[in-house]
């Protein structure tokens, strides 16, 4: 089991004054089967006028702060304690075929009860706001999929898929850059292959969601610094009833399965529904946020 | 015997005639209408269509056919002629239509709370997860008596069999209610006998119902009144006139989602004298575009926050947020069997034939049977025109099959239906009947006993003899649907309901910032255009009596309207070719290329008058609409100069009655102080600003320009009957600064202005007015003598005194901008990357 501490903070400096801001945070981890928060501490400034906490349609813990006076800066500071124990699947082989599984999720018509987990799956396989699902991504997705193979090793294909084919570049996108820009680039960050994935994952038929959460920031002697450690950071879950937790994620841009150096926050359709910090302002002009995420190692 | 009516009238043996039964006889509770159409004239039936006509015209019914920033609205077309339903015949349609309310109803609660129709699967998780319509945040939520669907519209069609079906459900906001109210106004008037006679049954309990139910289920502390907001997407919106109509019509504030803001979590109006909660949003709007914090980022039409408000149970929405989502047609083929399980109940009425791909059979039969199917988008938000397999060839074919095959579940198929027919009034012809494709779409609106349909509707009549499609956007129209009653007929009529004497309400204390700054811009831009017509009326009819001659008094008024942004210099450059006067004065007023000609303004003042419909008496509208057409009249051909002047002239007369209305017809809470204001800025503005000008040139000109000065303030009566001689300096600028009795005095527009923000600052706090006090102290003290003694000088100062007065005029303009309107400070939207 691996134990981290995990600071991330973010700070807005506003051209001109705020009258007023309502943000959503997802800053709280959620829990799940391999992972536990053992303290957490939120600190904002300034002091929020309202706020109110509670859990999204996902099950994820949201916090909802408004600040109704005017202010200049926003700091919010998320800290924590997490625990993690090892998760990875026992094996990347028969679960079951990607084509089976996409057959069996699909409707059936004439009252046949789906099961409670597929339903729940399903939630995942359609598309979402940031997350269109073109025919296009089928095709690229396509030499991954033959038919038969199973799903996690189809999955681990396309994630190996994106690791060679596309370059990691923050300068090549923003937070709105659609998917199929993305796949025509070939350039991104965690957050664009992470969609691309889902996207690729949905046009064939499998439920697949992002999952948003940290890295430890500097590894053990000897291991290489993973890519996206100094920020929040994105990959994706699949579908994958049979397994030990019935989804396995994985790392697009780090081409690896996570395990005990990812920390899970929280899981949505897409980035829209787990966005660390999403909010409305009136005024503040231009404002770009400084983040910092600092992951360290705890002794036991 | 046939009679000329049915001349045109054609009768194809597979399609239902609402009007004429299989022998060709007309249906018994048509036979009234009939005989009436027989033995009216022809004379006497055409001058009644043009009437109609003329009402929709002059109330302003329209509907955008595109969301045009330029503001283009076309006419609401309506033929004259109701569709008419036995009262036997709307039990029946009563029944299905209440039945499948509870059932839509019933069907999102279930999704929104539990999703047993899921998990039995009743419907297919692709129709909910991957609509863009199911709102995730709204999950869990449970509106106030578990009402989802406040109002239910529902479009209907008859097959030639002769029973109805429905084609489709409109469950997010539905549309049309109020122009179905407004085509019974007007063909009510148009056979004002024939509707009592028939005893037609009256459509305005229905909308009292919708009152008494949004207030009972308001969420209200007690002894608190609710205050109900119509929410709308703004002017742009092709049914903009329908919403600021039903804001008149049920007295609610429209508003536009920047009007309102969450606090914690209680909704606010923003209001004049601070934030006023609210508690229903009557809204107009789609639902995702709603809160920009938690639905679609990139809504600037939003209320941030509203969900959180909506989760608390602090404000009721109607419709429910996430209602939309029975709106797709792709779930209709599920619906006999989700009726059965949620209300134990055979559907009543039967939907049109309706595959959804997304099931493989079914997918198979629409790819094989494409011509007799139309192919629609399975989502609401699907921007996807129906597609008529008929239609389809070659390319265009395989390439639909191909995308059906590549996303099934995106798709619908549904069976044509071969429409019924009712007759319409032929425009062309001579007391002639024409056979169209009618349609007719039902409302309901939920109470707490259950629901209740409207007994009426919106028909619409397809464009040509065999449209496949009913649109108002493709050339269709409208109709008034007349349902008969068997009995008596209810006179309900909107009467208010008994108010006590606490309940009284005297001041408009729900007036929104942004109606408060419309109407002040309204004041302006009106004004503003009437100064400018008397400026270009003084200059043409100068031009018009010196026989095109250029003599020094014209070229005075000339350069006033130069100064004033008016006309254009001969020349911009010293290059440029000169420009005759003629040409110039012509352009100032009907190009509306040049934001500074009449045109332009003119377009200001309807623009700025479109923002505030719901404010505005329909005596206002006609008076605008007037205009209007003035100026479409002037657009072909530019009228020559006599023609102008005439222009110029009706242009004064509607202002004037503009402001007979603003100043008699008006009540006069703080919003019609702000109309006042705005006109009082803009007139001291322009008469400080002309006269300045003047009084600059006289040494130059001397009395040439005192004739002018006289008729642009409207003053050459007053200065007769005062001195009965040519006007001199002295006396002229008396009377048309000093003189406080002269309303086109400058002191009496400063002192005016004054009195009315002094009124207004008891209400909404202090408005810094020093620097008009001080100006309007140096004219009070201004010694006349001056201008014996040296009359150059005397202008010069007056002059500058002017001028300071001008821009003072405006600096409070901008001051009450700042301190009083919506701040239509930058939205934006913050959402942090990974």
């Amino acid at each position: 089991m691996a134990r981290y501490h995990v600071l991330h903070e973010t700070r807005y400096d506003y051209g001109s004054a705020v009258s007023l801001s309502q943000q959503t945070l997802h800053l709280v981890p959620r829990e799940c089967a391999w992972q536990v928060c053992r303290s957490f501490d939120l600190a904002i400034e300034p002091v929020p006028s309202w706020s109110h906490r509670g859990k999204d349609a996902f099950g994820n813990p949201v916090e909802w702060v408004a600040f109704h006076q005017p202010h200049d800066k926003l700091h919010v500071r998320a800290e924590m304690d997490v625990d993690v124990r090892p998760h990875l699947p026992s094996s990347l082989v028969a679960v079951l075929a990607w084509d089976e599984l996409a057959e069996r999720l699909t409707y059936k018509g004439g009252g046949v009860a789906p099961l409670a987990a597929d339903l729940l799956a399903n939630r995942f396989r359609f598309e979402s706001p940031h997350v269109r699902v073109k025919h296009e991504l089928a095709i690229f997705a396509d030499d991954c999929f033959a038919r038969g193979v199973d799903v996690l090793e189809a999955a681990r294909a396309l994630m190996e898929k994106i690791y060679t084919e596309f370059e990691f570049d923050p300068e090549a996108t923003t937070v709105a850059t659609p998917v199929m820009e993305v796949l025509e680039k070939k350039k991104g960050v965690c957050q664009d292959f992470a969609h691309l994935m889902i996207a690729c994952l949905r046009a064939k038929g499998i439920p697949a969601r992002y999952v948003s959460g940290y890295l430890l920031t500097h590894p053990p002697p000897g291991q290489p610094r993973m890519v996206g450690a100094d920020a929040s950071h994105a990959w994706v879950g699949v579908y994958a009833p049979g397994s030990e937790h019935g989804w396995v994620d994985f790392d697009p841009t780090n081409n690896l399965l996570p395990d005990t150096q990812h920390i899970t926050l929280a899981w949505g359709r897409d980035f829209g529904d787990v966005s660390p910090l999403r909010g409305v302002i009136l005024g503040g002009g231009g404002h770009e946020p400084e983040v910092e995420v600092t992951v360290t190692p705890l002794e036991d | 015997m046939a009679s000329t009516l049915l001349s045109r009238y054609a009768c194809p043996p597979d399609r239902y005639d609402e009007m004429l039964d299989e022998g060709g006889r007309v249906r018994p509770h048509w036979r009234q209408l009939f005989r009436h159409l027989e033995s009216a004239d022809a004379a006497g039936m055409s001058q009644r269509v043009e009437v109609a006509d003329r009402w929709i015209q002059e109330d302003g019914v329209a509907y955008n056919v595109y969301a045009d920033p330029k503001g283009q609205e076309r006419p609401w077309a309506m033929d004259p002629l109701p569709l008419v339903i036995a009262a036997e015949e709307w039990r029946g349609v009563v029944m299905a239509v209440t039945q499948r309310a509870r059932l839509l109803n019933a069907m999102l609660s279930d999704l929104y709370n539990g999703q047993t129709l899921l998990a039995d699967g009743l419907l297919p998780s692709a129709l909910v997860f991957g609509q863009h319509g199911f709102l995730w945040p709204c999950i869990g939520a449970r509106p106030p008596g578990s009402v989802f669907l406040h109002q239910y519209a529902v479009d209907l069609a008859r097959s030639p069999d002769g029973n109805w079906w429905v084609i489709g459900d409109r469950t997010q906001a539905p549309s049309g209610a109020g122009y179905a109210l407004q085509n019974r106004l007007i063909v009510s008037r148009v056979f004002p006998e024939l509707f009592r006679d028939m005893r037609v049954q009256h459509l305005a309990s229905f909308f009292r119902e919708l009152q008494d139910s949004l207030e009972h289920w308001a969420p209200v502390e007690a002894g608190e009144r609710p205050l109900i907001v119509l929410l709308t997407p703004g002017p742009y919106n092709e049914t903009y006139f329908e919403h600021a109509y039903l804001a008149r019509y049920l007295g609610y504030p429209l508003v536009e989602g920047q009007d309102l803001t969450v606090r914690g979590d209680t909704v606010y109006l923003k209001t004049l004298t601070g934030l006023k909660r609210v508690h229903v949003i009557f809204r107009r709007q789609d639902d995702d575009y709603c809160d920009p914090l938690e639905l679609r980022g990139d809504s600037a039409l939003g209320v941030p926050g509203l969900l959180v408000a909506v989760r608390a149970g602090r404000v009721l929405v109607s419709n429910a947020l996430g209602s939309g989502l029975p709106g797709s047609g792709a779930i209709m083929g599920f619906l006999p069997a989700i009726a059965r399980r949620l209300l134990g109940e055979e559907l009543l009425m039967p939907s049109v034939a309706t595959w959804w791909c997304g099931e493989k059979p079914a997918r198979e039969y629409v790819v094989d049977n494409l011509d007799k199917l139309v192919i629609k988008g399975a989502y609401p938000t699907q921007r996807f025109d129906p597609l008529f397999g008929r239609e389809l060839r070659g390319a265009a074919r395989a390439d639909i099959v191909r995308r059906i095959r590549a996303r099934p579940q995106a798709y619908v198929a549904q069976e044509l239906v071969n429409l019924s027919q009712a007759p319409t009034w032929s425009r062309e012809h001579d007391q002639s009947l024409l056979a169209r494709s009618v349609g007719l779409r039902v409302y309901a609106v939920a109470t707490p006993q259950g629901y209740q349909v409207m007994p009426g509707g919106l028909s619409r009549v397809a464009g040509g003899s065999n449209a496949l499609v009913l649109s108002m956007q493709r050339g269709g129209a409208a109709k008034d649907t007349w349902v008969l009653a068997d009995g008596a007929v209810s006179t309900f009529s909107m009467l208010k309901r008994v108010i006590g004497a606490r309940d009284v309400v005297r001041s408009g204390s729900n007036l929104s910032s942004r109606v408060v700054e419309n109407l002040f811009w309204f004041g302006r831009y009106a004004e503003r255009f009437d100064n400018a017509a008397r400026l270009l009326r003084v200059a043409v009819s100068r031009f018009i009596d010196n026989a095109g001659e250029t003599t020094p008094d014209l070229e005075a008024v000339i350069e006033l309207c130069i100064l004033a942004g008016i006309v254009e210099p001969g020349r911009k450059d010293e290059d440029d070719p000169w420009v005759p006067v003629g040409t110039r004065l012509s352009a100032a007023i009907f190009d509306t290329s040049a934001s500074s000609s009449l045109a332009s303004m003119i377009r200001q003042v309807l623009w700025s008058a479109s923002q505030l419909r719901e404010r505005l008496s329909l005596d206002h509208w006609h008076s605008l609409s007037r205009l209007q057409s003035d100026l479409q009249i002037a657009k072909g051909v530019r009228p020559a100069l006599g023609e102008t002047l005439m222009f110029l002239d009706r242009v004064l007369q509607v202002s004037s009655s503009l402001t007979g209305f603003s100043m008699d017809n008006m009540t006069r809470d703080n919003g019609w102080r702000f109309l006042v204001v705005g006109r009082r800025i803009e007139r001291l503005g322009f008469l400080a600003a002309a006269l300045g000008d003047f009084l600059t040139s006289y040494p130059k000109q001397e009395d040439l320009g005192l004739d002018w000065v006289l008729e642009l303030t409207d003053s050459i009566i007053t200065y007769r009957s005062r001195y009965s001689r040519q006007p001199e300096l002295l006396a002229v600028v008396d009377l048309v600064v000093f003189d406080d009795s002269n309303p086109h005095a400058v002191i009496f527009q400063l002192q005016a202005l004054l009195r009315y923000v002094e009124r207004l600052a008891r209400d909404v706090g202090e408005v810094p007015v020093d620097a008009l006090l001080a100006e309007e102290e140096i004219l009070r003290n201004f010694d006349l003598a001056d201008f014996e003694t040296g009359p150059d000088e005397a202008c010069a100062a007056l002059a500058a005194h002017l001028g300071r007065l001008e821009s003072a005029a405006y600096g409070l303009s901008d001051l009450l901008g700042m301190r009083y309107f919506t701040h239509v400070d930058i939205v934006s939207h913050q959402i942090l990357a990974s």
